[in-house]
């Protein structure tokens, strides 16, 4: 079972790396573009075949260590 | 007083720490991230600068799960004193000893230069050989050192008087240096025994190196 998180900072708390891909991307003339926002990806290998088991695990694991719920949100997903 | 100076994988400023509480003439040890204990007649830990774990992961993260955190979560808890410094303050607010966190600098750059800082807060075991106001001249050097707290911790942090450092200008007035809160760049717990700030107070001994500033902060622990 893989299990796949993404972290990214709150709404509300500035993102000052989407910010200057943003700006990068307005220099490029891609002018339809309202906000960037820049987190990152965390594929996890699980031993384990239950999808309710690993669902927990995993949501222990992003309070404790993969995320820092302060500053950044985190979503998970099971395949 | 005897210092107890942690060193992680990483670490970088453990030496010039225990550099700056030798020349105040004070006796220090060196604890590795592996140990589970602390010496029993420790008058201060510091968790010193540097790169712990390659900042891998968020800065801190990695470190704040090592076995001599426990020990030093157990010893702030019974009032022991704890002071952060650059990557320790990252370090001690992930281990949520310090309220807040420590994003990535606003403009996205390694800042590494001399820097004004203002005392909000002096009334404390840290600071209390500065005044209110006064401007201090601290090396700073980070990545991430942009602090934030949401505005119900803000408050809570200003009526408590656990502000205790702000970047400024000559005159003691706020810049924007990396984008923190309010320009902030240390604060302290609530019980006022655990002290984490982005400055480097152990790089500013000697005035012939740009300031001599820091001893008068880091003799704020002497009793």
């Amino acid at each position: 079972m893989t299990a796949v998180v993404n972290v990214f900072l709150k709404e509300g708390v500035l993102d000052p790396q989407g910010k200057a891909a943003h700006h990068a991307l307005d220099s490029l003339n891609f002018k339809g573009v309202e906000d960037v926002r820049i987190g990152k990806q965390i594929v996890l290998k699980l031993n384990t075949q239950d999808k309710t088991e690993a669902e927990a695990e995993v949501k222990e694991m992003c309070e404790t260590l993969l995320a820092n719920t302060v500053i950044e949100d985190y979503t998970i997903e099971i395949n | 007083m005897k210092v107890a100076v942690l060193r992680f994988p990483g670490t970088n400023c453990e030496f010039d720490t225990q550099y700056a509480f030798e020349k105040l003439g004070h006796t220090t040890e060196l604890v590795w991230h592996e140990d589970k204990s602390l010496s029993n007649d420790i008058d201060l830990v510091v968790v010193p600068g540097g790169f712990s774990y390659g900042d891998y992961l968020r800065s801190g993260s990695i470190a704040r799960f090592s076995p001599i955190m426990k020990a030093v979560e157990s010893y702030a808890n019974s009032g022991g004193k704890v002071l952060g410094i650059c990557n320790g303050f990252q370090i001690l607010t992930e281990t949520g000893l310090l309220p807040g966190a420590l994003k990535r600098n606003n403009n996205l750059h390694f800042i590494s230069k001399h820097q004004n800082l203002c005392v909000i807060n002096s009334d404390n075991a840290f600071l209390n050989k500065c005044d209110n106001g006064e401007v201090l001249n601290v090396p700073i050097a980070h990545a991430d050192g942009n602090y934030y707290i949401d505005e119900d911790g803000f408050k809570e942090l200003e009526a408590n008087g656990q502000i205790l450092l702000r970047y400024c200008d000559e005159k003691g007035e706020p810049v924007v240096v990396n984008g923190s809160v309010t320009s902030i760049a240390g604060v302290c717990n609530k019980a006022k025994n655990v002290f984490g700030l982005m400055p480097h107070p152990e790089r500013a001994l000697e005035e012939i190196l740009g300031s001599e500033d820091g001893i008068k902060m880091l003799q704020g622990f002497e009793v």
